[in-house]
């Protein structure tokens, strides 16, 4: 079944046009890579999908109901989370307080102007171990390093629990030891949490690593599609990459 | 934990310290008043200002719309003075001693009601404006209210209104009753605010005030955020300006009401100078700032408005951050440096 569904999605910011009529499945349990040069509009379809503008045609559909006019907030509860290509992370509070916040915290109004429960705390931690982040929990987050601060974006779309984690470059700008970890660790998160995958990827190496499935987007259409190997040895995709 | 045990003694021996005062220094009870009444208007700024980063200068609408209609209802709930005298501004009722804290009481609520029903609605038309656009918005809130005001004869329009008379038979005076009324709403609001800040509710603010963007993305409902916790600061500024215009006696639409170069201007320094974004930060600013204001009025008559300015230069450029603010990054860095040094 398709968790996620993109259907001929039309964008453009004035005069330029991001997306001509893309459209891609995302099935449930997959992990699904974006590639494609700079400027092709891979960000635009993130934003697109999660609500932070509205598309100016097409569909698209999460988990059968559509959602191309909720707003972010509605759609993030429907269990779609996205991560940003420059980190996103609340900086003045510190590690353990940047994941006890993206705990469900008003799934019960009740409860609000309580402190966090225990079993908050202790998916935190276990969280925070996950990532390697566990050392580092009184530091405030603004003082991490970037590469840190990706992990720790990560491990606070995972306190969630999503149905779909949208990563933009989970790897843009970390250390290439901790890239490895990081691939682990994302494949890890898709077998035993079950959460499905879609990645934006510049790293040939990650995204073919990585990804059953790629679609290659360039000049806001969408190029070809298919497993690692065709998108690879794909003449289309090369020129695209190399400028002819 | 025995941080915070030095921390609870420190508020005992406040609390104490406080509560005794009045008796030390019997003419200055409406000074140590006020500066309960500092204290929790910089405590209110904060919800928004410092725990939400949304900068408001509008918050003296709250204060003077819990003193008007506190005023209102301490006015005609008993008598219909209104058709003896010609001018609204002249009418002064007596009221016996039950009539007159039934009318406070009855009063001070309705003026926090209506301050919450204001904050919700204005809220939901200008929270979802992002931090220097609201600021902008709030700008004009209390000027409008004060023009308002001035129209509406019913008010007493420009000429204001006078508080009932406290009843003179009584073992607590005027003053006692009131010092000791604004040290329980003050120390009330200390805790809740405290409690708050230290749940989900305080987290979610800060959340808003480091990256909006992210805490939305996240499925935070950030506007709806926002107009609880200025509704939260409108109920207690709206209770701290009925009580204001009590012990003033006498209520005026732009010099006490809705003040804004005093009262408005004074919770934000306050709150600044202290350390926004902390619970102690407002109260320290709000002692510090208040006792130089009288100070220097008492000793420098004629220089203390520069003299108030120069200590808030010199706070602004030396301790941008406020005076708490400046220990708690202190404190900060050198967590930082441990966690280096044990790194390596």
């Amino acid at each position: 079944m398709d968790l996620l569904s993109v259907n001929s999605v039309n964008k453009s910011y004035g005069g330029v046009i991001a997306n001509i009529d893309v459209s891609l499945t995302v099935p449930k349990g997959k992990i699904v890579g974006i590639i494609g040069p700079n400027g092709s509009g891979k960000t635009t379809l993130f934003n697109s999908i999660v609500g932070h503008h509205p598309i100016d045609s097409g569909e698209i559909y999460f988990n059968g109901e559509e959602i191309s006019s909720l707003p972010i907030p509605k759609i993030a509860r429907l269990g779609m989370l996205r991560t940003f290509q420059q980190t996103h992370i609340y900086g003045k509070m510190t590690c353990i307080q940047n994941m006890q916040i993206s705990s469900d915290i008003d799934a019960n109004w009740k409860r609000v102007f309580n402190p966090f429960s225990k079993d908050v705390d202790e998916m935190v931690n276990e969280l925070l171990a996950f990532v390697g982040l566990y050392k580092k929990r009184f530091l405030l987050a603004g003082d991490l390093s970037f590469g840190q601060q990706k992990l720790l974006e990560f491990a606070m779309a995972l306190m969630k629990k999503p149905t779909i984690l949208l990563l933009d470059e989970p790897t843009a700008g970390v250390n290439p030891t901790l890239i490895n970890g990081l691939i682990d660790r994302l494949h890890q998160v898709n077998e035993e949490k079950g959460i499905t995958l879609l990645v934006i990827e510049h790293n040939m190496r990650v995204v073919m690593n990585l990804a059953e499935h790629i679609y290659c987007l360039a000049n806001g259409t969408m190029l070809a599609d298919g497993k690692p190997d065709e998108i690879q040895n794909d003449q289309r995709v090369i020129d695209a990459y190399l400028g002819n | 934990m025995i941080i915070k045990n030095k921390q609870n003694n420190f508020i005992w021996l406040g609390l104490a310290i406080s509560a005794i005062a009045p008796f030390f220094f019997p003419n200055h009870i409406t000074l140590l008043t006020y500066i309960w009444v500092m204290i929790i208007l910089a405590l209110t700024w904060d919800m928004l200002g410092g725990q939400t980063g949304y900068t408001s200068f509008g918050n003296i609408l709250f204060f003077g719309v819990g003193m008007y209609v506190c005023a209102v209802v301490q006015r005609d709930m008993f008598s219909s003075g209104l058709d003896r005298f010609e001018r609204v501004s002249e009418v002064v009722v007596s009221l016996n001693a039950s009539e007159y804290f039934i009318s406070l009481a009855v009063g001070t609520f309705s003026g926090a009601i209506v301050a919450v029903l204001l904050a919700v609605i204005l809220g939901s038309g200008i929270l979802g404006m992002r931090g220097h656009y609201f600021a902008i918005c709030t700008l004009g809130l209390g000027h409008a209210a004060a023009e308002i005001t001035s129209g509406i004869e019913y008010l007493g329009a420009g000429s204001g209104m006078v508080t009932p008379i406290y009843p003179s038979e009584l073992l607590v005076g005027k003053e006692g009753f009131y010092y000791y009324a604004f040290l329980l709403v003050a120390i009330t609001t200390f805790f809740l605010f405290r409690k708050i800040y230290q749940s989900q509710f305080g987290l979610a603010l800060n959340a808003i005030r480091d990256n909006e963007n992210k805490a939305e993305s996240m499925g935070i409902h950030t506007t709806q955020y926002k107009i609880a916790g200025w509704s939260i600061s409108a109920f207690f500024l709206a209770i701290a300006g009925a009580g204001v215009g009590n012990v003033i006696g006498f209520i005026d639409p732009v010099e006490i009401a809705f003040s804004g170069p005093t009262f408005g201007v004074w919770m934000i320094v306050m709150a600044i100078l202290g350390g926004k974004g902390t619970i102690w930060g407002p109260v320290l600013g709000a002692i510090i700032l208040y006792s130089a204001k009288e100070t220097f009025w008492t000793y420098l008559l004629g220089w203390d408005k520069v003299a108030l300015g120069l200590l808030i230069l010199i706070v602004v450029v030396y301790f941008p951050k406020g005076i708490l603010g400046y220990f708690k990054e202190r404190k900060q860095l050198s967590n930082s440096i441990l966690s280096q040094k044990g790194e390596s």
